[in-house]
């Protein structure tokens, strides 16, 4: 299964973006496997509308996960509809980390 | 003529110089006075009367999700995020969506038309003989405030003489009030947040375009910092309107102060004659 992780940066020793619409990074990893690979956010200077957006781009890559700190309302809506479950991570660590606990079932499930 | 009244900073008399400059001018020619403070107008408060009011709509796409290949180039097309194309369905945020008509062109099988959503009303009443107001009005919770600006301004069209009352501020509402104003006068006040504003709302007037003066208002009788300001960017004081107790009570019991203060007519005419001097671009 693929989830997403936000990063500030291209790598799992990336801190975590706890903006989702904003996130520099969209990291998209094979949970079983771990092989990872990173997109760059195209909206995160948008003007408007950047959470739906961001949420089409992990509905096109066909994740079923999103770890982020925050989600607004029409993101949580575009992935509701998507099946895609959120999972709350505000613990300021790496993607790395965030990827563990994830595993581990140590995240707050937040839709 | 169409004049705006702008400010930058919200509270400083906007309303109360736009109000007494259409009940002067009203007394020798006919006005159409514009509310485009459309998320809170408040000139009806001023000149109460029966008005038609009709609805002020926007068109939204509507997909067809028979006809719809889910080929996701309306999301795509779409600046604002409003449009969202997941496998089975394509989700739709009213309230971001601007109007632009992007999605309908762009989809390929045609599943996309238009439907009108109402964002506000425009009123129009005949509050005095030669008075006409047209008070724009944004429904609770909505965001489009432009489109209800528009329509209120279309309202005014082919009117001689037009004031347009501005929303504070300097994004797109004031923007798009000032657009096509022959001059604007902002209104400020003798307060650091009033010069502050106001520093803000003349590059805003200059970047369209439109000559712009500048009223006092609530002087403390010095206005020193102001007056600097305005020396400095070459911006004609037009009025000065003292901090007075008495206006204070005519303004909040919904009174014109040039109604109960007939003296008062002269200071606006001479305000508008300014204005008309500003539009045509003499000292």
């Amino acid at each position: 299964m693929k989830i997403c992780i936000t990063a500030k940066g291209a790598t799992l020793e990336s801190p975590v973006d706890e903006r989702f619409g904003r996130a520099q990074y969209f990291i998209i990893i094979e949970s079983d496997s771990g092989a990872f690979e990173a997109f760059q956010n195209p909206y995160v200077d948008g003007s408007g509308g950047v959470g739906p957006k961001a949420a089409q781009v992990l509905v096109s890559h066909d994740a079923k996960a999103l770890v982020s700190g925050a989600v607004g309302g029409n993101a949580r809506e575009v992935l509701s509809a998507a099946g895609i479950a959120m999972y709350t991570y505000r613990d300021g660590g790496s993607v790395r980390d965030a990827f563990d606990k994830f595993k581990a079932g140590a995240l707050e499930h937040s839709g | 003529m169409r004049l705006a009244v702008a400010s930058g900073k919200g509270g400083t008399g906007k309303s109360m110089v736009a109000a007494n400059l259409a009940y002067t001018l009203s007394r020798s020619r006919e006005v159409t006075l514009v509310d485009c403070d459309v998320e809170e107008p408040n000139l009806h408060l001023f000149y109460p009367a029966p008005a038609m009011t009709t609805d002020v709509t926007v068109p939204v796409p509507v997909v067809d999700e028979a006809v719809c290949d889910r080929c996701g180039q309306c999301a795509e097309v779409c600046q604002f995020g409003a449009l969202t194309v997941l496998p089975e369905r394509v989700l739709f945020f009213p309230e971001l969506c601007h109007s632009c008509g992007g999605c309908r062109l762009i989809c390929p099988g045609g599943a996309v038309r238009e439907e009108p959503k109402r964002v506000g009303t425009v009123s129009v009443s005949t509050p005095l003989p030669n008075l006409t107001l047209v008070s724009g009005m944004l429904d609770a919770g909505d965001i489009h405030a432009v489109p209800v600006i528009r329509a209120a301004k279309k309202c005014a069209a082919d009117s001689p003489l037009v004031i347009c009352d501005s929303a504070p501020g300097t994004s797109c509402p004031v923007i798009e009030t000032l657009d096509g104003c022959d001059a604007c006068i902002l209104v400020t006040e003798s307060t650091p947040f009033g010069l502050h504003d106001l520093r803000l709302a003349v590059e805003v007037a200059t970047g369209m375009g439109v000559p712009s003066g500048v009223v006092i208002n609530r002087s403390d009788g010095e206005d020193r910092d102001t007056l600097e300001f305005c020396a400095d960017k070459g911006l004609e004081v037009l009025m000065t309107i003292p901090f007075d107790r008495e206006i204070a009570a005519i303004q909040s019991r919904g009174d014109l102060l040039s109604r109960v203060r007939p003296e008062w007519q002269a200071a606006f005419s001479d305000l508008f004659e300014r204005c008309g001097r500003l539009a045509e671009g003499q000292p």
